[in-house]
């Protein structure tokens, strides 16, 4: 079983490659050595190293708010540092775009002519806003995690909080810091949403361009390649740097009773930051696309809306649900069978998640075109193609859902005359049903969001709420896309609202 | 000698169910090692972090050679009390190396000057070979004594102690415990240790003082709260002992199913004692009045003696003998008192 997932995610990468390879040579050279790669290079990497500055000036004083010192609405800022996770970046950069402008919000609001911001800078303020929640998640589990009485020695041996914390706390960060800068860089060179809306031209913007406009395969091929090697670069990186910086956590340590850090004269500057991260992330977004939704525009696509909606749903509960059977097995083998084997099968689960999500579709067309032309923009291949890519977030839940659940409590039902099967239905399954649910939700909501496999993949005519609002933006309809926007985020907030909610009953 | 340390009537609750520390009273004398010995739950260690100031007292007030440090009005920060800490995990900074751990506490002398230094402390502790190590490559036992070289390397006049032999395994801790002792001795330093282990106080400290419910039951030399416990608690928390109900008359001397029995001080009514079972030894019975006969219900062998249990009319009694002294199960013996009795407080 492992094996057909590994084929399911690399075969087509192999056609990508004979795709790639099938040029002649000259071709090649004109291809592979073209100045503009280099200029898309240099765009992806800048954009992705802005979002990375940004994002950790949002997400470290948060999750250090949030965790260690002491304020009113803990809440509200743990919620906060989670919440952009239900708006896609398409939808955000809907909304930027949205508020500038001469019809824009700000126009109708307080009579500000706004430019409409986009190209860099509009990517930039999109990405950060929607990805900083993968750093303060890292951020905050690495910080409640940590040994207090580290800290305590460091004030013992003369060291006040303000040096305690660069030289001991922060530190310690980088591990959690290099979890969240992966993930962020993963989502950042594959986005596709935003950039193609933001007209900035990384890589997968260009990939787009070519494929549907100029219609060059070979060159979208090669651009597909150049991105996954990007990806493969920053997950080298991150493996290297995470390497020199892992940190045991020595002894047992004592749970201490919880104490936090008095704000002091740091009050005002710190709730002013909340309030600005509250009104860039959540409120102004959310306000700018209910203000777009007005009567005709709605009456006009009511009936769309609809429809969309369940194509996307026809399109992402199959998915969630043969993700999470994928990930059963895989999980348990992982996390119950250590082997040689067990390890490289996971990996391949995270590969197919790193694969850029264009580069990924794009493969499967190739592969779709060769293989069976009736699979090529049918519903099965797109549901294939979503669990293969989001496996990898499917098997997380589980994974922890069966690290609460020994292998005690199975041979303890074997010693009772259980069989083994059994014993697994009786006793490990019900205490896997949160972990099931959570990797159900999640597969769920990230396909339902998705854009760019859905835009490659999906069988014509078949518009789900995401293409929605990404086509409907892209033309400048904000009030048509405005209902679709509007779907996504309640649903997205539902979901996330859901999957944090035991995380919130923690602190 | 001169007191290092003087706590006075520090008390401390973190909620409404009562003091976890209530009015403690004791103080730490110049190179003194003390203890303070308790049950877990006892209140020790919230006692040792409001010494640190990791913890703000509600009353009372912490002295540290004449400069006070915690007082209802007054906090002095953990940074600016120049007291050591040993945690009970040791807290090593795992993203630091063995010598780095040790020189981070050196702030006051030359950057250049703070190596040199920390590998001379480290070389007092026996970790100078360790010294570019990472704390994860070391053993809990080697972790032990580079966080002591951490805490002692910036010569603070106090240093605090959390349980810090609880997470060695039993071979490891005595040894360690006498070199602990020792390295402390010879840098002429004051220590607070905590700890639950009765034979751990009584072997490392100078002075222990034996702490219950928040408060301090009794404070002496470890032969005085050994053999001469006040109450009850105390008694029983330092090792095993036989406590009975008896009549004083009034001098010395007091009646029990042992026969008359020699008393610590003078007493008169009826009083609570306590007796160690290795004051006591058996003996065949002679059959002669007024001998009281018992019969042994069982025995523990534990190599250097054995444990008798002993029982007398209505009262059970340990007897710890030498291995030499050898009964069996249901055999006839009779108790013979060895030292006196104590009297302990009556109970509230």
């Amino acid at each position: 079983m492992a094996g057909i997932i590994a084929a399911g995610v690399l075969l087509p990468l192999v056609y990508l490659l004979i795709r790639a390879f099938g040029a002649s040579p000259e071709m090649l050279n004109n291809v592979v050595f073209r100045i503009r790669n280099l200029r898309l290079l240099g765009n992806t990497l800048l954009l992705t190293f802005g979002v990375l500055v940004l994002d950790a000036l949002i997400a470290l004083p948060l999750a250090y708010l949030s965790v260690r010192v002491k304020v009113k609405a803990r809440r509200f800022i743990t919620l906060l540092g989670v919440l952009p996770l239900a708006m896609p970046g398409y939808v955000m950069a809907y909304a930027l775009l949205g508020m500038g402008g001469y019809n824009g919000t700000f126009q109708a609001w307080f009579g500000l002519n706004l430019p409409r911001i986009s190209g860099f800078t509009g990517s930039l303020l999109v990405l950060s806003i929607c990805t900083f929640p993968y750093l303060y998640l890292n951020l905050r589990t690495a910080l409640l995690g940590m040994d207090r009485s580290i800290e305590e020695v460091s004030r013992s041996l003369g060291h006040d909080a303000q040096s305690t914390f660069f030289k001991v706390i922060l530190p310690q960060l980088r591990p959690a810091f290099l979890a969240g800068a992966l993930l962020i860089s993963l989502h950042v060179i594959g986005d596709f949403g935003t950039v193609s809306l933001m007209r900035f031209e990384t890589f997968s913007y260009a990939l787009y361009l070519q494929y549907i406009a100029a219609y060059d395969r070979i060159y979208a091929a090669w651009l597909a390649l150049m991105l996954l090697g990007l990806t493969t670069g920053a997950l080298v990186l991150e493996y290297k740097l995470l390497k020199k910086a892992i940190y045991h956590r020595l002894g047992r340590g004592v749970s201490k009773a919880k104490t936090y850090l008095d704000l002091g004269p740091w009050a005002i500057p710190a709730y002013t930051f909340v309030a600005i991260v509250t009104l860039g992330a959540v409120v102004l977004p959310v306000s700018s696309i209910v203000f777009w939704i007005n009567q005709t525009a709605f009456a006009s696509v009511s009936g769309d809306l609809f429809e969309a909606f369940l194509n996307s749903v026809k399109a992402s509960a199959p998915a969630a649900v043969l993700t999470t059977l994928l990930a059963l097995p895989l999980a348990y083998i992982g996390v119950r069978y250590k082997t040689k084997l067990s390890n490289p099968i996971e990996r391949v689960a995270y590969l197919g998640y790193a694969t850029p999500p264009l580069a990924f579709a794009l493969a499967f067309v190739f592969f779709s075109l060769q293989v069976s032309t009736a699979l090529y923009q049918s519903l099965l291949l797109l549901v294939i193609a979503y669990s293969l890519h989001f496996l990898a977030e499917g098997i997380g839940p589980v994974r922890s859902a069966l690290y609460q659940a020994p292998p005690h409590l199975e041979e303890a039902a074997q010693s009772l005359g259980y069989s083994s099967i059994k014993s697994f239905f009786k006793v490990t399954l019900p205490m896997l049903r949160g972990g099931i649910i959570a990797s159900v939700s999640l597969v769920f909501l990230s396909a339902m969001k998705e854009l760019s496999i859905t835009f490659l993949l999906s069988p014509i005519g078949f518009d789900t709420l995401a293409l929605k609002v990404w086509s409907y933006t892209g033309e400048a309809m904000f009030a048509e896309a405005a209902p679709f926007a509007l779907t996504i985020l309640l649903f997205s907030s539902l979901f996330v609202g859901f999957l944090f909610s035991k995380e919130w009953k923690k602190t | 000698m001169k007191d290092l340390l003087t706590v006075n009537n520090l008390t401390k609750s973190f909620d409404e169910s009562g003091p976890v520390v209530d009015s403690l009273n004791f103080e730490v004398k110049e190179h003194e090692i003390f203890a303070l010995l308790g049950p877990s739950g006892c209140g020790k260690t919230t006692c040792l972090r409001l010494i640190s100031g990791f913890e703000r007292a509600d009353n009372g007030e912490v002295c540290v050679d004449g400069h006070l440090l915690e007082s209802p009005s007054q906090h002095v920060a953990p940074q600016d009390r120049g007291i050591g800490f040993v945690f009970q995990d040791y807290a090593l900074f795992p993203h630091l190396s063995v010598i780095d751990n040790v020189a981070f506490g050196l702030t006051d002398i030359p950057k250049h000057k703070r190596k040199v230094y920390a590998e001379e402390v480290l070389c007092r502790t026996g970790m100078g070979d360790y010294k570019d190590r990472n704390p994860s490559e070391l053993s809990g036992g080697q972790q032990q004594r580079v966080a002591l070289a951490r805490a002692i390397a910036p010569k603070p006049k106090l240093v605090l102690l959390d349980e810090p032999f609880s997470n060695l395994d039993a071979m490891l801790r005595d040894t360690t415990r006498k070199e602990v002792r020792d390295i402390l001795k010879k840098a002429g330093m004051s220590a607070l240790l905590v700890t639950h282990d009765q034979e751990e106080a009584l072997s490392f400290a100078d002075r222990i003082a034996v702490m219950n419910n928040g408060q301090i039951e009794q404070v002496g030399t470890p032969e005085e709260v050994y053999y001469n416990p006040k109450t009850k608690f105390v008694a029983q928390f330092l090792g095993r002992t036989n406590i009975f109900k008896a009549d004083a008359d009034g001098g010395s001397k007091v009646n029990t199913n042992l026969g008359a029995l020699n008393l610590n001080c003078d007493a008169s009514g009826s009083v609570l004692c306590s007796i160690r079972p290795e004051h006591l030894t058996l003996e065949k019975p002679t059959n002669q009045p007024p001998e009281e006969v018992g019969t042994v219900l069982g025995r523990e062998f534990k190599g250097h003696d054995i444990t008798y249990h002993v029982q007398l009319r209505d009262e059970k009694y340990l007897v710890h003998t030498d291995n030499r002294v050898l009964f069996e199960p249901n055999d006839a013996v009779v108790i013979k008192p060895l030292e006196s009795a104590v009297i302990l407080e009556a109970e509230h």
